[in-house]
């Protein structure tokens, strides 16, 4: 029987990219006053619903879809779960 | 010679970059990204712009357009691609060129002119670039900062595919005169066949004297140098 999942994707640059947003928001913090706030890195949350029946099917695509398009393996990470 | 320049929802440029091509006494059409095939062409321009409003990532959805399928054929089939700005983003979501360009080092968009450095004459895209001299093109790109992890920086090197670097006045190669933070200040690269090559700078926008510049004219000649000593036209 097919039901409907939500697949919750974070995508980070990764850590030899140059991140200059993250950066700044780094130093608005410390600006701010904020004490022991280290590094940031700004990435990108992405939710696809989906319906299927096989939960490790879904997470194959989604893992493919990852690589392909929703991610660019020369410059981010990704990672996912799947609800 | 027969050149194809490529056209997406939100290119730039392409109609110059056809003028350019037609002004050197060739033939040049756009050809919509839609399209499946490229038919007969001697060369192809991937364009500047913001495909698909660079949703995503700069690049990242243009590169699934059919006439993309078409254009990778036509690379493998050995036939010359140049990139422009938004080309050379995609290009490099396409795998068809190696790295990745990013954000900006100051998060800005960058609209200025430059001077660039062509590392080699041994291309398809440099042969007609005297060795003392630097281009002055125009820039105009939010993510234009060239990525590549050391091995494939390492690579590029040694095989002499950085093709452009940003560089000052005197052909320096210095933090100062590079306008996004590129490593290594690559402007542009091609691959390792040498038949696809893209850059960040707008050749087509600085190919007349009336715009300031007609430096970019020399890439332009130089691939239309290329392809006259090529064998027949690739069709894909």
């Amino acid at each position: 029987m097919h039901r409907s999942m939500k697949a919750k994707i974070v995508i980070t640059p990764k850590k030899a990219v140059l991140d200059p947003q993250g950066k700044t928001v780094q130093n608005a913090l410390i600006h701010m006053g904020y004490a022991g706030f280290g590094a940031v890195h700004v990435g990108k949350y992405i939710e696809v619903e989906l319906a299927g029946a096989d939960p490790q099917a879904v997470r194959q695509q989604i893992d493919d879809a990852c690589r392909k398009i929703l991610s660019n393996p020369v410059i981010e990470d990704y990672r996912f779960e799947i609800e | 010679m027969n050149f194809a320049v490529l056209q997406f929802p939100a290119s730039n440029c392409d109609q110059d970059a056809v003028h350019v091509l037609q002004h050197l006494g060739h033939d040049a059409r756009l050809l919509w990204h839609k399209e499946p095939s490229l038919g007969t062409v001697d060369a192809v321009i991937v364009p500047g712009g913001f495909s698909y409003g660079d949703y995503l990532r700069t690049g990242a959805i243009a590169r699934f357009s059919p006439v993309m399928q078409a254009l990778r054929r036509f690379a493998d089939n050995g036939g010359f691609v140049l990139g422009i700005c938004n080309g050379f983003q995609i290009l490099c979501e396409a795998h068809l060129l190696p790295g990745a360009l990013v954000r900006n080092r100051s998060l800005q968009f960058c609209c200025e002119t430059v001077y660039l450095k062509s590392a080699t004459a041994d291309s398809p895209f440099t042969n007609k670039i005297p060795a003392d001299k630097w281009l002055r093109v125009p820039i105009a790109h939010g993510e234009g900062c060239y990525f590549a992890d050391d091995e494939t920086l390492a690579k590029l090197r040694a095989r002499g595919q950085i093709l452009w670097q940003y560089c000052d006045e005197s052909g320096a190669l210095t933090d100062a005169a590079n306008p996004n933070g590129s490593l290594l200040n690559i402007a542009g690269v091609c691959n390792e066949r040498r038949n696809v090559a893209g850059l960040m700078p707008h050749p087509e926008r600085a190919s007349e004297g009336i715009l300031g510049s007609e430096d970019g004219r020399l890439i332009f000649e130089s691939l239309i140098e290329t392809l006259s000593h090529s064998t027949a036209a690739a069709v894909a």
